[in-house]
């Protein structure tokens, strides 16, 4: 079996993620060869063959092009699979692929129970498994979910991989930075969050006292900073903050992966959820089930005794 | 313009779920349905470009699954779109993401369209590929998670979402596929007229059999509830126990507790 890994390289980096892909390949017992639109300067640490395509070359990502470039590097490996890892280079790119060969794709993978693809759905209230069909197939995994063991070790066979005609049907104009933080969230040794079980935007202030008399600061779940009730510096997950304090405090946050990610390695972990069955139950210490706005507010009285 | 909005009908996820009888999909019974969130970004933003445009552009929604999926339509018409094809499938949860992206893509051939909305991900499924593999399949530019879209003279700049917050700007002319992230705007709620007046609007309906030419290439093996990873409490009852219980917790498993 031969599992063929996309890299991943972006604004002048080569991305950790790549590594979760080898650690994926070792679980599904494949011998691997990867690709990568990047830097020869910046090789993964792989002990098999790399398809290089050189970004001085070919610049960011395009998604024509990569696509082009993977389907070059399909075609000399003839793997089994195609490996992506799930973030927004891999979800863009993996059904361009997939299609362009006219194979199924599994999406957003996390684990591989008795060999099967493990994903979840609703929210993560529910597992399945995905059974491919088709001569070969794409899976994108969930990033953060195979980690790897030990440090990464080898020097890759680098081989080159070009495409004739580079023109693709979009233009890429720049990047743009992350906003500027006035809250450093990262340095709190208490956060509380409000999610969108608070409700309505007055209601975050409550949250707020709580956080003030636990000595912390305000953190915020997606929805809440879509809507304005709280600034981005607040936000907490994939694309807000990482944070890992001493307790954090989820008051009506359901527990998708992408929040998670942001604050699964806080010590400890308290939440307020009226349904028992919410996926943030899952890595909890403590899941209080109660509406928010009668149990937060007596929390506050309490603390600020 | 004409424009195409793709919207799925999903289940309120605050919803206790059950499976159905084959343990392959959940069971609908007993559950509350309701417009895909991310694709209520995609109807928003069709009927923002329609209003840029003077309202030139017509939008067609398009939603494919059983009977219930026309209350979701029936919203979009309500927020702005101009007309609605029910695609017909009682059986929707048996098809890959491979044959919807084909059931869109066969629908939209011959149609004309312009640009084409769709949400990131669905909430139930989430395989986030219908949108790419509708514009691979038309042969269309496609940009995806986007928060950010400006469209002027045939060209769209739309600004993608990457990790930790920072964004990608690309540019991409039509015809196009655009797939929507959460935040690209704020959906507006139809008002009573708005409503009224979508009552008179055309839903055509059409059986997925006439669409669909393409077979699966993905299975769906069993579907079940995580495993419990334990060690976590669950405290219920009433709030002020619950509270006496909590406070004894966090004194004894943290520090952040001042010293009472
Ligand atoms: C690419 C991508 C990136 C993303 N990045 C992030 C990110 O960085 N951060 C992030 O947070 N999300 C992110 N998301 C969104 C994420 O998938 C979820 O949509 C989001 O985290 C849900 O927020 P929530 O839990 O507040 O809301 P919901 O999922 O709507 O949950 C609300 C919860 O509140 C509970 N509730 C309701 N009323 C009450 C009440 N009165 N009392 C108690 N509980 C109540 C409900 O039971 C439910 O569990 C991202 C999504 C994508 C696709
Ligand atoms: N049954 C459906 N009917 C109409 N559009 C759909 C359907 N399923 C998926 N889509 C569209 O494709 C997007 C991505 O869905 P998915 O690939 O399932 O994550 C959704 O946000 C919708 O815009």
């Amino acid at each position: 079996m031969k599992a063929l890994l996309i890299a991943e390289y972006r604004q002048g980096k080569l991305l950790e993620t790549t590594y979760e892909l080898q650690a994926f390949a070792g679980l599904l017992g494949a011998e691997s060869a990867m690709v990568l639109v990047g830097s020869p300067a910046d090789l993964p640490k792989f002990a098999g063959k790399l398809y290089l395509a050189d970004v001085a070359r070919y610049g960011e990502y395009n998604p024509d092009l990569h696509k082009k470039l993977v389907l070059e590097a399909v075609a000399k490996e003839n793997p089994d699979y195609i490996v992506f890892v799930h973030s927004s280079y891999g979800w863009d790119l993996a059904p361009r692929v997939a299609a362009a060969l006219r194979i199924g794709q599994v999406s957003e993978v996390v684990g591989l129970p008795d060999g099967k693809f493990e994903v979840t759905c609703c929210n993560a209230k529910l597992r399945r498994t995905v059974a491919p069909k088709s001569a070969r197939t794409v899976v994108t995994i969930q990033a953060g979910a195979f980690s790897t063991q030990g440090e990464p070790q080898g020097a890759p066979q680098v081989e080159g991989i070009d495409v004739a005609d580079p023109a693709g049907k979009t233009e890429f104009v720049g990047y743009e930075a992350a906003e500027q933080k006035d809250v450093d969230l990262t340095r709190a040794e208490v956060i509380v969050s409000a999610g969108r079980g608070v409700g309505k935007k007055e209601n975050v202030q409550v949250i707020a006292q709580l956080a003030k008399a636990l000595g912390g600061e305000l953190g915020a779940s997606r929805p809440v900073v879509d809507a304005g009730w709280a600034p981005h510096s607040h936000q907490v997950g994939t694309t807000g903050q990482t944070v890992s304090p001493k307790l954090y405090v989820a008051c009506g946050i359901s527990g998708a992966i992408q929040h998670l990610a942001g604050m699964k390695k806080a010590d400890f972990i308290v939440a307020i959820n009226k349904d028992k069955d919410a996926p943030i139950g899952e890595i909890a210490d403590v899941l209080i089930v109660a509406d928010v706005l009668q149990f937060v507010p007596a929390m506050t009285a309490r603390c600020a005794r | 313009m004409k424009i195409l909005v793709c919207i799925k009908q999903v289940p309120d996820m605050e919803s206790r779920f059950k499976l159905n009888s084959e343990g392959t999909w959940y069971d609908e019974s007993d559950l509350a349905f309701r417009m895909n969130e991310y694709d209520e970004y995609a109807v928003e933003q069709a009927v923002q470009l329609k209003e840029q445009l003077g309202g030139e552009p017509e939008i067609t929604v398009l939603s494919i699954g059983p009977d219930r999926v026309v209350e979701a339509l029936k919203k979009a018409l309500a927020m702005g779109a101009d007309r609605a094809v029910h695609v017909k499938d009682d059986k929707y949860y048996q098809k890959d993401p491979w044959q919807v992206a084909s059931v869109i893509a066969g629908h939209a051939a011959g149609q004309g369209y312009d640009l084409v909305f769709t949400g990131m991900q669905s909430q139930d499924r989430g395989s986030a590929q219908v949108g790419v593999t509708v514009a691979e399949l038309l042969g269309f530019g496609c940009a995806t998670t986007l928060v950010g879209f400006t469209y002027d003279a045939g060209v769209i700049m739309a600004k993608r979402e990457l990790e930790g917050g920072s964004k990608g700007v690309i540019k991409l002319k039509l015809p196009a596929v655009v797939t929507c992230q959460l935040g690209l705007n704020t959906p507006r709620y139809p008002t009573l007229p708005n409503i009224m007046k979508a009552k008179k609007k055309e839903i055509v309906v059409q059986a997925v059999s006439e669409l669909l030419k393409e077979a699966e290439v993905t299975g769906t093996g069993g579907m079940y509830p995580p495993a419990k990873r334990g060690g976590g409490i669950v405290i219920e009852g009433e709030v002020n126990d619950q509270l006496d219980k909590l406070m004894r917790i966090l004194k004894e498993k943290t520090t952040v507790l001042r010293a009472a």
